[in-house]
C-alpha cells in the first residue's frame, strides 16, 4: 500500500476543497503535453471493432489507442457530465439521440463534425459537436412460427398490440432501465403525441409485461429465440431476427414489426478538454470512413449511417430498417424524458 | 491484573490501525463523500432542500419500507435455514462433506445477472416452477436472497460451532438436558457472536441487494440501492442519489448498531476445542436396542438442509448447467465450452473467456492479499479490550467503519472514483490497480467478520497470562493468537478470493477493456444477440462456479491441514 500520512492529508485537503465547491485545475495543463501519440476513446461497453481496422489506424496516423468503456449509454453521458473537469478521455463515441442534448447541454463536447460525414447521414445531425456514425431500430420482434402454429394473423401496428385478440403476448423493457425501453417510449410518444398516456393504459390492460433487461426479456419470456419463453411478441431490434439465421441456413423464425420502431443513433465527439484534439478528431473522421461503416453491423448489430455501404447478406434480407420510424426530437426527449417515465412508472408499474 | 508491557505496544497499535483506515479514508471515504457530497453542493453553497423534496416522495417511503422488509425477511430465511446447515457441514461427519461445504458458497458469487436469468427461467411462465406464479413476485426476491446468503450464515456460524468444545453439551445432556434444551440454553448462546456477525452481513448484502432484486422484481420492489443506481446512471440526479445515500447509511448504521449491541450483550470468552473431536458421525436414523430403525438426532437438521441444497441451491444452478450443454444449432454438446477459447462472433469480446478467466484469478490474487491484509488488522486492532473507556469507544467505531463498505452502493464508489482519484498525486482511473483496490474494500469487511469472532473468543487471561510471563505483544501474537488467525484466516482467504472473483458492481466501472474479468464477459456475452453468445455466456457461468466451488474448497483443505490440536 503506498498510501503514507502525508498522502492521506493531501486527499483530506482536497476533499475538504471539494466538499467547500471550489473547482480544483482542469484537466488540461497538468499531464504531459498533447503532442504525444495517444488518442483516449471513450465509449459504451458494447463497442466493437475489427482489430485489423484499428491496426490499420494506428499504422497510417501514428497515434495509439486506449479504449475506456465505463457502461451502457446512459451511464457514458452521465460520466462524461460528472468528469467535466478531468476529462475521462479525448474522445467518444456511442452517445446515442436519447441521451445526445442532455451531453450538448452540459458541454462536454467540443464543436466538431466530420467533414468526411456522407451525405447519407445529413438527416441525422443533431449538432454541430455530434457526428452520427450507426443507426438502429428498436422494434417489436414477432415469433412468426408461433403466430403459425395459432392460426393467428400477427399484429403490424403499436394499435394492434393493444388488441384484446393480442392479449398477453407482448413483453417489453423498463424504459428507466433500459435503453430499448426508453426508445420504445419515444415511439409510442412520437405516434401518439399527448395520447401515449392512455395507450400504455390500454397496453397494461391488455396484459403487457414489463422485465428489466433485454437478454431477460428475450431469452426468458420471449418464444422466438430460445422457444423457452410463453411469449411471441418481445421488444428487440430490427436486427435481431438476423442473428436468428442460424449456421444450417434456412429463414430465421423471427422478425421485425417495423410500423412499432424507434430509430436509435449513435454519434461521435470531440470531448471538451481533450489533450489530444487533433487524434479526436482523427479518430471521429475515421469512424465515419468506408471501412469503418461496413464493419459495423457484424461488429456492433447496428446499421451504418453510409448507405452507400453494402449490408452483410442476411441483414439485406432479414433485417432491413423501418421505412418510418416513430420520431421524437432530441430536446424534447432531453426536456421530457423524466416527467415520461415518471408517467409511465405510475401507469403501468403502479 | 497488572501488566508490564513496553513503552512502544502502544504505538504499534496505532500504526496497525492507521494502515487500514489510510486504506478506508482514500479508497472509501473520500470517493464516496466527494460523490455525495456533490448532491449537496448547488451554486457554491451548502443545500440540503433534496431531503425535504426526496422524503415528499411516496415513492421513498414504499422503497425505503420495501428495503427493510425484505432485509429482515432474508435475514430471517437465511438464519432459520443457515445455522442447521451450519450444525449438519460442521458438526457432523459423513461423506461428501467437503465437496457440499464448497458447493453451498458458489452462489454468493456468482454474478447476480446470471443468477437472476437462472431464477427468472425457473419462475416464469411457462417455466419449470412456473406454476408457482412466483415470477416478479416479492417472494421470489427473498428466495434469492436466501440463495445468495445461505453460505454467510453456514460458514460463520458454522466455523465456530466446528471449534466450540462439546464438552459443556455434553455436560448439561449428562445432567439431564434434553438435546433442544441443551442446544437452546448451552449451545445456541455460545454461538451467538458467529449469529450476530452472520445476521449483520447478511442483513447489509440484504438491504443493499442490487442485480438480483433489478432482474426479478424489477422497479416495483426496488431497494434503496436500485434507486440510487437509477437516480445516478439514468437520471444524473445527484441530488436525490445523495440524500438515498445518506438514508442508506443510516439504515447501514442502525443494522450496525443493533448488532454491536447484541454482540457485546452476548459476548464471552469460549472454550474452543479441537476441530476433529468435535465432529461426530451422521445419524440420520438409528436402531433401537430391538434393531428397529427410528430417527435420529440429526434427522430434522439433515432433512432441512437437503430440501435447502437440492430445491434452493441446486435447481437454478442445474438449470444452468443443463443450459450450457445446449448447442447453438438447438442440440446438445460441449460447442458452448469449445468456444470459451475464442473470442465469440465477430465483435463480441476482445479476448477468450479463458484469458479473461486468467485475468480474474490475477485480480483476485491481489485483491485478496489487499483485503488479508487490511482486514486481519483491522480484527487485530478491534479484538483488543482496551482499559481505558475511551480507548473501547474507539475500538467500537473502528469495527463498525469496517463494515460501511458493505453498506454504500457500488454505483456510489464507482462513480466516486471516477471523480476524485482523477489528478495527482492520485490520478488512478485508467490504472490496473483500481480493480483489485476497489474488490478489496468489498472484501475487507468479510474478512473482518471470519477472522473476529475467533479471535473474540480466545480467553483474554490467555493473552494476560503470557505476558505476565513476560512475552512482548509480538510473542503473544504468536503463540496465542498465531494458532487461532491461521485456522480462520484460511476461510477468509476464500471468501475475500472468491468475492473478488464474482465482484461486478465496481468492476464493471473500473476494468479496462483489454482486462476484462470473467463475470464482465459473461455480462457482455449474455447481453449479445445471437444463440452462439447466450450459450457461451451459461458456459462461462458455469466456469465461474466451478472456480468458485475449488477455490473454497482448497481454501477448506488447507486450513482442515492446520487444524491440529494443540
Amino acid at each position: 500500500m503506498s498510501t503514507t500520512p502525508t498522502r492521506t492529508a493531501a486527499a483530506l485537503g482536497a476533499l475538504a476543497l471539494t466538499l467547500a465547491g471550489c473547482s480544483l485545475t482542469g484537466g488540461g495543463g497538468d499531464d504531459e503535453a498533447g503532442d504525444g501519440g495517444e488518442v483516449t476513446v471513450v465509449t459504451h461497453d458494447s463497442f466493437a471493432l475489427s482489430e485489423d481496422l484499428l491496426a490499420q489506424f494506428e499504422a497510417e496516423t501514428g497515434y495509439t489507442l486506449t479504449f475506456v468503456a465505463p457502461g451502457d449509454g446512459g451511464a457514458l453521458v452521465n460520466q462524461l457530465v460528472l468528469t467535466k473537469d478531468s476529462p475521462l478521455g479525448d474522445v467518444v463515441y456511442g452517445i446515442d439521440n436519447t441521451f445526445a442534448a442532455r451531453a450538448v447541454d452540459a458541454g462536454v463536447l467540443e464543436p466538431y463534425t466530420s467533414p468526411d460525414l456522407p451525405d447519407s447521414a445529413g438527416e441525422y445531425v443533431l449538432d454541430e459537436a455530434l457526428t452520427p456514425v450507426d443507426v438502429g431500430d428498436v422494434c417489436v420482434n414477432v415469433d412468426h412460427q408461433w403466430f403459425a402454429d395459432a392460426g393467428l394473423p400477427e399484429p403490424v401496428t403499436l394499435e394492434d398490440l393493444a388488441d384484446p385478440a393480442y392479449r398477453d403476448l407482448l413483453v417489453v423493457t423498463n424504459p428507466a432501465t433500459s435503453s430499448p425501453g426508453l426508445a420504445f417510449l419515444a415511439a409510442t410518444v412520437g405516434a401518439f403525441g399527448d395520447g401515449w398516456q392512455d395507450y400504455w393504459a390500454d397496453l397494461a390492460d391488455n396484459g403487457v409485461k414489463v422485465v428489466e433487461g433485454w437478454s431477460d426479456a428475450y431469452y426468458v419470456d420471449f418464444s422466438g429465440s430460445e422457444g423457452a419463453g410463453l411469449r411471441p411478441l418481445v421488444l428487440s431490434y430490427a436486427s435481431s431476427p438476423a442473428a436468428e439465421v442460424t449456421a444450417g441456413g434456412g429463414d430465421p423464425r423471427t422478425g421485425a414489426l417495423l410500423e412499432t420502431c424507434f430509430r436509435q443513433v449513435e454519434h461521435a465527439g470531440v470531448i471538451a478538454g481533450a489533450q489530444n484534439v487533433e487524434g479526436a478528431r482523427a479518430f471521429v473522421d475515421f469512424l465515419v470512413s468506408a471501412d469503418v461503416q461496413a464493419d459495423i453491423p457484424g461488429q456492433m448489430f447496428m446499421y451504418p449511417v453510409d448507405t452507400d455501404v453494402a449490408l452483410p447478406e442476411a441483414w439485406a434480407a432479414y433485417a432491413p430498417l423501418a421505412e418510418e420510424p416513430h420520431d421524437v426530437p432530441a430536446e424534447q426527449i432531453a426536456a421530457e424524458r423524466e416527467d415520461w417515465i415518471a408517467a409511465w412508472t405510475e401507469i403501468v408499474i403502479g | 491484573m497488572t501488566t508490564t508491557r513496553p513503552t512502544w505496544a502502544g504505538p504499534l497499535w496505532a500504526l496497525a490501525a492507521a494502515v487500514p483506515l489510510a486504506f478506508l479514508a482514500v479508497f472509501f471515504a473520500w470517493p464516496v463523500l466527494a460523490l455525495v457530497g456533490r448532491g449537496f453542493v448547488a451554486d457554491g453553497g451548502v443545500d440540503l432542500g433534496g431531503f425535504a423534496e426526496v422524503f415528499s416522495r411516496p415513492r421513498t417511503w414504499r422503497i425505503l419500507g420495501l428495503t427493510l422488509a425484505q432485509a429482515a425477511l432474508g435475514t430471517a430465511g437465511s438464519l432459520l435455514l443457515g445455522v442447521p446447515g451450519a450444525y449438519l457441514l460442521y458438526r457432523t461427519r459423513f461423506p461428501g462433506r467437503a465437496a457440499l461445504r464448497a458447493f453451498v458458497t458458489v452462489p454468493f458469487v456468482l454474478p447476480t445477472v446470471v443468477v437472476g436469468v437462472a431464477f427468472r427461467s425457473l419462475l416464469a411462465e411457462g417455466g419449470p416452477l412456473g406454476f408457482l406464479g412466483l415470477d416478479g413476485t416479492f417472494a421470489a426476491i427473498v428466495l434469492a436472497l436466501v440463495f445468495f446468503n445461505y453460505a454467510v450464515v453456514v460458514r460463520t456460524v458454522g466455523g465456530m460451532w466446528e471449534r466450540l468444545d462439546p464438552r459443556a453439551e455434553q455436560a448439561a445432556r449428562a445432567l439431564g438436558a434434553s438435546p433442544a434444551r441443551a442446544l437452546r440454553t448451552v449451545t445456541l448462546p455460545a454461538l451467538a457472536p458467529a449469529i450476530a456477525s452472520a445476521a449483520s452481513v447478511v442483513f447489509l448484502f440484504c438491504a443493499t441487494a442490487f442485480g438480483v432484486v433489478l432482474v426479478l422484481g424489477g422497479l416495483r420492489f426496488g431497494t434503496i440501492e436500485t434507486e440510487i443506481w437509477v437516480q445516478t446512471t439514468q437520471f444524473l440526479d445527484l441530488r436525490a442519489a445523495a440524500v438515498l445515500s445518506v438514508v442508506q447509511l443510516l439504515v447501514v448504521a442502525l443494522a450496525l448498531g443493533v448488532a454491536a449491541r447484541t454482540r457485546a450483550g452476548q459476548e464471552r470468552a469460549l472454550r474452543l476445542g479441537a476441530a476433529a473431536a468435535a465432529a461426530h458421525p451422521l445419524r440420520v436414523l438409528e436402531r433401537d436396542p430391538r434393531g428397529r430403525w427410528r430417527p435420529g438426532p440429526d434427522l430434522l437438521p439433515a432433512g432441512v438442509t437437503a430440501v435447502v441444497v437440492a430445491g434452493l441451491l441446486a435447481l437454478p444452478l442445474l438449470g444452468l448447467l443443463v443450459r450450457s450443454f445446449r448447442t447453438p444449432g438447438g442440440g446438445w454438446g460441449l460447442e458452448n465450452y469449445v468456444n470459451l477459447g475464442t473470442t465469440g462472433g465477430p465483435g463480441t469480446l476482445s479476448v477468450t473467456v479463458w484469458e479473461a478467466t486468467a485475468n480474474s484469478v490475477r485480480v483476485a490474487v491481489d485483491a485478496t492479499v489487499l483485503a488479508v491484509v487490511v482486514g486481519t488488522l483491522v480484527a487485530l486492532v478491534v479484538s483488543r479490550r482496551p482499559r481505558s473507556r475511551s480507548g473501547r469507544r474507539a475500538v467500537g467505531v473502528l469495527d463498525a467503519l469496517f463494515m460501511l463498505p458493505l453498506g454504500v452502493s457500488a454505483v456510489t464508489v464507482g462513480f466516486g472514483f471516477l471523480i476524485t482519484l482523477d489528478r495527482p498525486p492520485l490520478d488512478l482511473r485508467s490504472s490496473l490497480v483500481l480493480v483489485p483496490v476497489a474488490q478489496a474494500v468489498v472484501a475487507v469487511p468479510m474478512v473482518v467478520r471470519t477472522v473476529l469472532p475467533v479471535l473474540r473468543a480466545i480467553d483474554p487471561r490467555l493473552r494476560e497470562a503470557a505476558a505476565t510471563l513476560g512475552a512482548g505483544p509480538a510473542r503473544v501474537l504468536a503463540t496465542v493468537e498465531g494458532p487461532f488467525l491461521v485456522r480462520s484466516l484460511g476461510l477468509a482467504v476464500g471468501f475475500a478470493f472468491a468475492i473478488s472473483l464474482g465482484e461486478f458492481g465496481a468492476t464493471s466501472f473500473l476494468a479496462r477493456p483489454d482486462r476484462p474479468t470473467l463475470p464482465v464477459v459473461i455480462f457482455r456475452l449474455i447481453g449479445r444477440p445471437g444463440a452462439e453468445s447466450y450459450g457461451m455466456a451459461m458456459a462461462a457461468a458455469v466456469v465461474l462456479a466451478v472456480l468458485t466451488a475449488s477455490v473454497m474448497a482448497l481454501a477448506e483443505r488447507l486450513r482442515t491441514a492446520e487444524a491440529t490440536p494443540w
